[in-house]
């Protein structure tokens, strides 16, 4: 086939038009169209109302709290797919009991009161203001949030135990087996963790994140726990420190511990 | 001799050409079968427009590069709310998002997985919604 002028100025217009034609279409198409995206926006997920703070704390009001009361740690162990593997050197706790003298040793002496002495705070992790987990961390799986919540990235962390000797509070615990088979009852919504992997208290950040207050704080029932930012003055937690006594664990070493206990 | 020489070349290249070409034939006898993947979940037959976060060719190609960076904004940035690309909103979470529609992790993700040979350890602490019963 010869192709002449004629045939050559046809091709061309055509091809011309289909160059204009992708130009012209998508205005047209998204003018002819314009609730789609409202409707798929309702479709979608409604977005989060988290909690958010200055620097997180909670407040323990020894006054409240029962001795023999495990509300908080079944609450926060089922929530966090804590397993329970019978064996106390493989034990892993967010939040437990010990008793007075272990939890303060520098605030009990040879004639500690009976009372005090049979007190078992609830204990768990100071989410510390210098948390000194996260200086020795070296793959950076614990990190401090801007709200001071000390967070642990399991996808990080390599089980090296560093920050388990450096905690002073003994909060952390380390998976020495794979802990899923003993979950009692699964939460879908937390992951469970992987042998060798370091794990501890995370004040809920997930519940946060969803505009709830930690477990163990809705689970207790005589109001003994209490939640909230320390950098609000008018915070429930701050007009309880202004009024009451509070003692931190082991507040000589630095690490400026966001748990108190009210006396 | 000479021929004798060619017959012993001649079956080595034949060994020679029978081995290097020993997995395109051998491996075609028991080809499987590209996975057929079911969509089928409640979640997702009771859905209006049936669309995941994404374009379906997005999701296909890029899911692992999403659920990663999914993954860093929520645990490392606290950040839980992801936009998709036409401004639909959606919580960043495996099971509180993925897993709500696609609930058939045997027929959804393991047979591509399996065909591709791709082994991700999500679900090795991620709960997949028909492990909790058991």
């Amino acid at each position: 086939m010869r192709s002449n002028r004629r045939e050559f100025l046809k091709i061309a217009g055509v091809s011309a038009l289909t160059l204009l034609v992708p130009a012209v279409l998508p205005p047209v198409r998204a003018a002819g169209n314009p609730s789609a995206p409202v409707a798929a926006a309702r479709q979608a997920s409604s977005p989060l109302q988290p909690l958010t703070a200055g620097r997180w704390a909670l407040a323990v009001d020894l006054s409240k709290c029962s001795a023999d009361c495990t509300d908080c740690t079944t609450a926060c162990h089922q929530v966090h797919n804590v397993p329970a593997l019978g064996n106390p050197g493989h034990e892993v706790k967010w939040i437990w009991r010990e008793p007075f003298p272990a939890v303060f040793p520098g605030e009990t002496h040879a004639w500690t009161g009976e009372s005090l002495r049979r007190m078992r705070p609830p204990v768990l992790c100071n989410h510390c203001a210098n948390p000194p987990c996260v200086r020795v961390c070296p793959t950076g799986a614990t990190f401090q949030r801007p709200d001071g919540i000390v967070m642990m990235d399991y996808h990080r962390c390599i089980g090296c135990k560093i920050c388990l000797a450096a905690c002073p509070y003994g909060a952390r615990s380390i998976n020495f087996r794979d802990p899923r088979p003993f979950v009692q009852k699964l939460n879908p919504d937390y992951p469970t963790r992987t042998k060798g992997v370091i794990e501890k208290c995370n004040f809920c950040e997930e519940r946060l994140a969803r505009g709830l207050e930690p477990a163990c704080v809705e689970a207790c029932r005589q109001k003994a726990l209490v939640f909230g930012d320390v950098e609000d003055p008018r915070s429930e937690i701050r007009l309880l420190l202004e009024k009451r006594v509070a003692l931190r664990r082991r507040a000589s070493l630095g690490t400026l511990p966001q748990v108190y206990y009210l006396l | 001799m000479r021929l004798h020489g060619k017959a012993i070349m001649s079956a080595g290249i034949a060994a020679f050409v029978l081995l290097v070409t020993f997995p395109l034939w051998y491996g075609g006898a028991g080809k499987p079968s590209p996975p057929d993947l079911r969509l089928d979940t409640p979640a997702i037959q009771e859905l209006g427009e049936k669309r995941c976060v994404e374009d379906t060719a997005v999701m296909r190609s890029r899911h692992v590069q999403l659920l990663t960076a999914w993954r860093d904004e929520a645990v490392r940035k606290g950040n839980r709310t992801y936009t998709a690309a036409d401004g639909r909103r959606f919580e960043a979470s495996l099971s509180r998002t993925c897993l709500r529609c696609h609930s058939n992790k045997e027929q959804f993700c393991d047979q591509c997985h399996d065909y591709a040979g791709a082994k991700p350890d999500c679900f090795r602490c991620h709960v997949a919604p028909g492990e909790v019963g058991k």
